[in-house]
């Protein structure tokens, strides 16, 4: 496929990630150097504390390595100011997070709209965008429902949805189904897959749990902050 | 996007009703307590200037060095040629549009006395000759539309020379009381003649100066005569009839008890005798006090240009009083403006930062989604001002209906300076750009009050807000 001659969606070199706990430096990430293909479905995997969420924040802009490089869409990273960082993250990284997180005075259909406000998209396209979206997730009917009323599998496919509204290269989704009974994850699992094939966006997804290793098209398994085991899927 | 911003932060205020709610009663008291007194001390501005300007006029032109030194002797001060004078600010192309009412005035000081009857009583008086059409035109400025109009009563007529008014208080102390019918004017106690001088000595000498038989009790009814004693600019001893037609109380006592109104011919008659007439003042009473400060340089420039040695003086420094009840007041307020901006300052400082505590996740995941810092200290920025906002609103819509309450329940007070009780009246849109400045100023308090959360906020690390749960 074409997508294999594109250059990697992320690239890190020698990245370290110290914490500072008191008197303790705790090592969340150690050396590591990864590149992840575009356009994969690509998992995280690690035991609770080996520094998936860490990496995770580095590859998603939202935290700077204490020593290496961070190069996602072709940007170093460490260039960007602030402001340029977030607006970066506005138009190329969406999050979907193991609480949810959506603003809880918006409404599902607001939720969704906000990135493509951010990215000053203009009202039509927008409308159409957001509701296609809801469309996709299956929440066409309960567009207009507050968070606080909408089950935990309904807000994830909310939080799913506006991940991938602006068309991101990136969909960063850190333990998505910690939070969910197994039916429900499993269903948020089989959505997340089936929009990643539709849009042929990168996915990375953090969990430490094994079951879910059987819908990766790539596997990264870290321990203490180090890579363990790269195991790619031949295309 | 801002839209969003509103949005959510209208959307937060919602959410977290009463706390909103007490947060936005601070505001509202605070725009409540300042605009009642905003509108207390307007009608007490408004009303002395509109009482001031009625009697003093705005501007007054005297010889320079009158309103240093000629309170001693104002008959010294007289102004040369002042028909000439008038023609000339009152052809002026710049004053001519300004001005309301111009018009000569002639004050005095001698001894009033009232030598017809039992009871001779005399004592010094302050006297101010006037033309009694153009005081009465004067006694009609209302330019803040207060309602206040006290004519001379009974009426001064300019074809009568020998009619005056005098302080209820001199019409007391002159026996007047029966003769001008004044009412809560009591008898006087019968008071020993003092050992010595016979009290009615001084009358009978002002009597015999006069050269007049001295006709028994009042003259007309509802009138009186009494007789006005001065040194004339000359030196020599001067008599006068006043026919008093009535009395009008005064503000102050002493004034009360010596005022003396009079038609100007009549003063000059008594302070100029056989010489040149002159008067004390000049005075301009202009259509709309915001011509003030124009008026008076023009004044000025007209003077130098024609080489005329005289000054001008406003009605506040006139009346000293005046400047001292606004410095007072505005003091006062002041002192409330400074305590209700701390309480809206730690009311909003405190509710914005439990909303902001509240809220950390949320902060975090909007700057993962890519919004910027500085669009999250707007957002919390944007939720003070809206409180900030509804208290004002409430807060004015309350005070103008505790307004309308009070002025329609017919309180009555005694004003500074005032003799008789007025209707008390709150006028909170009497001075709109006052008004406004507070609403104003408290919104920015409370947006300012905001601003210590929201930049707490605005500088959240992503990562750090994300953790909080
Ligand atoms: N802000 C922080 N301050 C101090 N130590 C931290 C901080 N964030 C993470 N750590 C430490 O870094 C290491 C990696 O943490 P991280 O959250 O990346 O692990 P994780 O793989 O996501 O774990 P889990 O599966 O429990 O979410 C842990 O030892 C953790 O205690
Ligand atoms: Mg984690």
């Amino acid at each position: 496929m074409q997508l294999e001659a594109m250059p990697p969606v992320v690239r890190l070199t020698h990245v370290s990630r110290t914490y500072q706990a008191g008197a303790l430096e705790v090592r969340a990430l150690d050396d590591l150097t990864l590149e992840i293909p575009p356009g994969r479905f690509s998992v995280v995997i690690g035991a609770s504390g080996s520094g998936k969420t860490t990496l995770l924040n580095l590859i998603g802009c939202i935290d700077a390595p204490s020593a290496g490089a961070v190069e996602v869409c072709q940007q170093k990273v460490a260039e960007l100011d602030d402001d340029a960082v977030a607006d970066f993250r506005a138009r190329n990284i969406g999050f979907i997070f193991q609480t949810f997180s959506l603003i809880p005075v918006l409404s599902a259909y607001e939720n969704v709209e906000y990135p493509l406000l951010l990215v000053g998209m203009p009202g039509p396209e927008r409308r159409r965008r957001t509701l296609a979206m809801l469309e996709a997730v299956g929440l066409a009917a309960q567009a207009q429902r507050r968070p606080n009323e909408l089950s935990g599998g309904q807000k994830q496919r909310v939080a799913i949805a506006r991940a991938l509204v602006k068309q991101p290269q990136l969909v960063l989704a850190d333990e998505p189904t910690a939070n969910l009974d197994s039916a429900t994850g499993a269903s948020i699992i089989s959505l997340m897959r089936r929009v990643q094939a539709d849009s042929h966006t990168t996915f990375i997804f953090a969990t430490h749990d094994p079951q879910l290793m059987s819908h990766a098209d790539e596997i990264f398994a870290i321990r203490d902050g180090a890579l363990l085991e790269h195991r790619g899927s031949a295309s | 996007m801002i839209g969003v911003l509103v949005k959510i932060a209208w959307r937060n205020i919602v959410r977290n009703r009463r706390r909103s709610l007490m947060t936005a009663s601070a505001v509202a008291a605070g725009a409540l307590a300042m605009l009642l007194f905003l509108g207390y001390t307007t009608y007490i501005f408004l009303g002395m200037e509109t009482g001031n300007v009625q009697h003093l006029g705005h501007l007054r032109v005297f010889r320079a060095g009158y309103f240093l030194y000629g309170a001693g002797n104002p008959s010294a001060y007289g102004i040369d040629g002042y028909r000439e004078v008038m023609r000339s600010i009152g052809a002026d192309p710049v004053l001519e549009p300004m001005i309301r009412v111009l018009t000569p005035t002639q004050s005095l000081m001698g001894i009033a006395a009232n030598y017809r009857g039992d009871n001779a009583a005399s004592r010094t008086f302050f006297g101010e000759g006037i033309i009694p059409s153009d005081r009465d035109r004067m006694l009609r400025w209302d330019q803040y539309h207060t309602g206040i109009y006290h004519p001379l009563d009974p009426p001064m007529a300019d074809a009568d020379e020998s009619r005056g008014l005098i302080g209820t208080g001199l019409a007391r102390i002159l026996n007047l009381c029966a003769p001008l019918a004044l009412p809560e004017c009591p008898p006087a106690p019968a008071a020993a003649p003092p050992p010595g001088e016979h009290p009615g000595k001084v009358n009978a000498d002002i009597a015999e100066l006069a050269g007049r038989d001295v006709p028994q009790g009042g003259r007309a009814p509802g009138g009186a005569q009494i007789d006005l004693l001065a040194a004339t600019v000359g030196g020599a001893p001067n008599v006068v009839s006043l026919n008093v037609i009535g009395a009008q109380p005064q503000g102050a006592k002493e004034l009360d008890d010596a005022y003396v109104l009079m038609h100007l011919a009549l003063a000059q008659q008594l302070v100029y005798g056989r010489e040149e007439h002159k008067i004390t003042a000049i005075v301009l009473q202009l259509k709309d006090s915001r011509y003030l400060s124009a008026a008076r340089a023009r004044l000025n420039a007209l003077f130098r240009e024609r080489h005329l040695d005289l000054e001008v003086r406003d009605f506040a420094e006139l009346v000293p009083f005046y400047g001292q009840v606004i410095r007072l007041f505005s003091s006062i307020f002041l002192f409330i403006a400074l305590v209700m901006g701390m309480i809206v300052l730690f009311a909003v400082v405190n509710t914005m930062t439990m909303n902001v505590m509240e809220r950390i996740n949320e902060i975090g995941t909007s700057r993962a989604m890519g919004v910027r810092r500085s669009r999250i200290r707007a957002q919390f920025l944007i939720e003070g001002t809206l409180i900030g906002l509804i208290g004002t609103a409430v807060g004015a819509a309350l005070a103008i209906a505790i307004a309308a309450l009070v002025n329609r329940s017919g309180i009555t007070w005694i004003p500074p300076g005032n003799a008789t009780a007025i209707p008390l009246h709150l006028d909170v849109l009497g001075r709109p750009l006052r008004a406004l400045g507070i609403c104003a100023g408290l919104v920015l308090v409370a947006t300012a009050a905001a601003l210590l959360p929201a930049n707490r906020a605005a500088r959240l690390s992503v990562v750090d807000a994300l953790r909080h749960i």
